[in-house]
């Protein structure tokens, strides 16, 4: 059976994604996740597995195409500035309907920025990530555990549906350390009839593209893989509730400042405040029933984030204008404290008679 | 009706039987077919994987019998290494022109060549970019007219043409580097012989293979086919002189690995004991 070991979050990625029948890592170093890559090159090895530093993001992810054309089970982990390099690449996989996993341990920006966590990069992976009409699924993870098993299971995800799944972890969840319980090894996976592998003389010719000159063929394309996105929106949305059957202040928060967000809303409960959390899980698709459950007993939601607003926009989307939706948070690495959000619920609360 | 027909020529079977896509006098069509003649020769057809460009070649995807992957403009050396990587007992090839190879895809040639990657490329350099009309290319030569490069190339604003055989024929990861041409039936048959060398050499595991082939644009040139493989012999020739620039068997070693540490024989941790 598994037992509950200690581990950084990148290496939980890491640990677990090979555990998912990931053998081929190709990365670039950067700043925070390190850990990743330099557990990838030390276990890749021992598991007959392929550890490639590649010579640019670009290229990394241009490896993670062409492993992903031969079928194979296939990641790539950086951090914002990286993750804006695979833009190109995360676009084309989209376009050839390629499973594989992105990670993007998140810092701040634009630019440079700098290497504290942040989750600023939320626009970029739920609206922009590649040019086209496109989408990828989200993930973001908020304990070392869920990191282990969202990286597992977005491996499923993506042979399922076969689109690129990204996990959007911070710098915070890559660096820190708690017990984890890893996932079993997989054994059996889904045939890929599609890969382009070599024929042997048993088949005609399998064909990777995502180029369509004909319009009227590109549109189809787009409409079928729309539909396929229609059916990840309807079964794949996943979020936590916490104290949310009654709850008056809907605080939303994901990944770390979910953690952060947590605490708040406790305090505020033993205060006196019907206030709950919704934690989305899935950022696209994002868990709109969630939200919409809770709008029975809402006066206003308040949206918590390590930006400047930017998972806001799904929440009042949402919300559609029936409630007041707010934002706090802080960008740029700064991490916002309990006391902080608390003063927010507080403020809120007051506001709308909560 | 005879007996037994006597074949003097037919289509390949690693070629499909689909009208391609270049123009008429484009070179391009010999080349894809000396391609599919070396796969034939070698019986590969069945385990390889070949990368289409960006460029005029984007779609020969369908006209290659093997598995293919089209791949983004310039990446085509990542794909393949990410192929090679997952299937090394097959055989994986690129085949890419000069604005996709020698510009936007420079990083990811040269660095696919260093690391030795057993992946072999065939270079269309034809000193133009065809497919978006005839813009300046990184092998445009000195004073070349093109569309981006109205009064002539300006090696002073728009620097030098880039030798990719010279540049690639120093690093260690590469086996075997030659120029070739297709102008006439002596020059193509020379081509044939060295993209199949270049299939063999990957293969064997010698390393990674890259044959160049200086080639001509009649359409973007504004040359009728003859004229324009006159204009390649004149102007281009001279500038991407034909042969091999680097082929680690003939220099005597068995593979890149013990060519490399023979070359930095001086070097003790390069050959410190126990390594390769």
């Amino acid at each position: 059976m598994s037992e509950k070991v200690l581990m950084k979050g990148n290496e939980a990625l890491a640990e677990s994604a090979i555990r998912a029948g990931c053998r081929y890592f190709f990365g670039y170093p950067i700043t925070p996740q390190t850990e990743l890559a330099a557990y990838m090159a030390k276990r890749m090895p021992k598991e007959n597995g392929v550890y490639l530093q590649a010579e640019s993001e670009v290229a990394a992810i241009n490896m993670v195409y062409g492993a992903a054309a031969t079928g194979a089970r296939t990641m790539t982990s950086s951090s914002s500035p990286g993750i804006s390099l695979k833009a190109e690449g995360i676009s084309y996989l989209v376009g050839a309907d390629l499973p594989a996993v992105i990670i993007n341990v998140q810092r701040g920006g634009p630019g440079l920025g700098g290497i504290q966590p942040s989750q600023s990069d939320y626009w970029q992976a739920t609206r922009a990530m590649g040019h086209g009409d496109s989408h990828l699924v989200v993930y973001a993870p908020s304990t070392v555990q869920e990191m282990a098993d969202y990286v597992y299971h977005a491996f499923d995800i993506a042979d399922k549906y076969r689109t690129p799944v990204m996990i959007l972890a911070d710098g915070m969840l890559g660096q820190m350390m708690e017990p984890v319980v890893l996932p079993e090894r997989k054994t059996e996976f889904i045939e890929k009839p599609w890969a382009a592998c070599g024929h042997d003389n048993k088949r005609p010719h399998n064909v990777v593209n995502s180029l369509y000159l004909m319009a009227d063929d590109l549109e189809r394309l787009n409409i079928e893989r729309f539909e396929r996105y229609a059916e990840i929106k309807a079964t794949e949305q996943r979020s936590e509730s916490f104290l949310c059957d009654d709850a008056e202040i809907v605080v939303v928060a994901f990944g770390a400042s979910a953690r952060i967000a947590r605490t708040a809303v406790k305090r505020a409960r033993e205060n006196g405040i019907k206030v709950g959390l919704i934690r989305p899980i899935s950022l696209w698709p994002f868990p709109e029933r969630a939200i919409e459950r809770t709008m029975d007993t809402a006066k206003a939601y308040l949206s918590v984030e390590m930006n400047m607003g930017q998972m806001v926009d799904d929440v009042r989307l949402v919300v559609n204008g029936r409630r007041p939706v707010e934002f706090f948070g802080h960008t740029g690495g700064v991490i916002p404290t309990p006391v902080e959000v608390y003063i927010q619920i507080e403020n809120l609360a007051e506001k709308v008679g909560a | 009706m005879a007996e037994k027909s006597n074949i003097l020529f037919e289509r390949p079977e690693a070629l499909l039987p689909v009208q391609n896509t270049y123009c008429p006098g484009c070179a391009h069509g010999i080349v894809n077919r000396l391609v599919a003649e070396a796969i034939d020769a070698l019986g590969i057809e069945g385990k390889t994987i070949g990368i289409a460009p960006v460029g005029c070649s984007v779609t020969s995807y369908n006209f290659y019998a093997c598995d293919m992957i089209q791949a983004a403009h310039g990446r085509a050396p990542a794909v393949a290494t990410g192929v090679k990587r997952v299937l090394p007992d097959h055989v994986v090839f690129s085949y890419q022109g000069d604005g996709d190879l020698a510009s936007i895809g420079m990083a990811e040639t040269v660095h696919a060549a260093t690391r030795g990657e057993k992946i072999t490329v065939i270079f269309i350099n034809n000193a133009i970019y065809g497919m978006t009309g005839g813009q300046m290319a990184p092998t445009s030569l000195p004073n070349q007219t093109t569309q981006t490069s109205p009064y002539g190339r300006d090696v002073t604003t728009a620097g030098f043409p880039i030798r990719v055989c010279e540049l690639l024929s120093t690093l260690d990861g590469v086996a075997y580097a030659e120029r070739v041409t297709v102008d006439t039936p002596k020059n193509v048959r020379k081509a044939k012989k060295a993209i199949e060398k270049a299939f063999t050499y990957q293969i064997d595991g010698v390393g990674y293979s890259i044959i160049e082939v200086v080639a001509t644009c009649p359409t973007n040139w504004g040359f009728t086919p003859q004229g324009a493989f006159h204009w390649m012999r004149d102007n281009m020739l001279p500038y991407y002189p034909l042969g091999v620039y680097k082929d680690v068997k003939a220099d005597g070693y068995k593979d890149i690995y013990e060519a490399a540490a023979a070359r930095a024989a001086e070097c003790p941790l390069v050959n410190k004991e126990g390594d390769r």
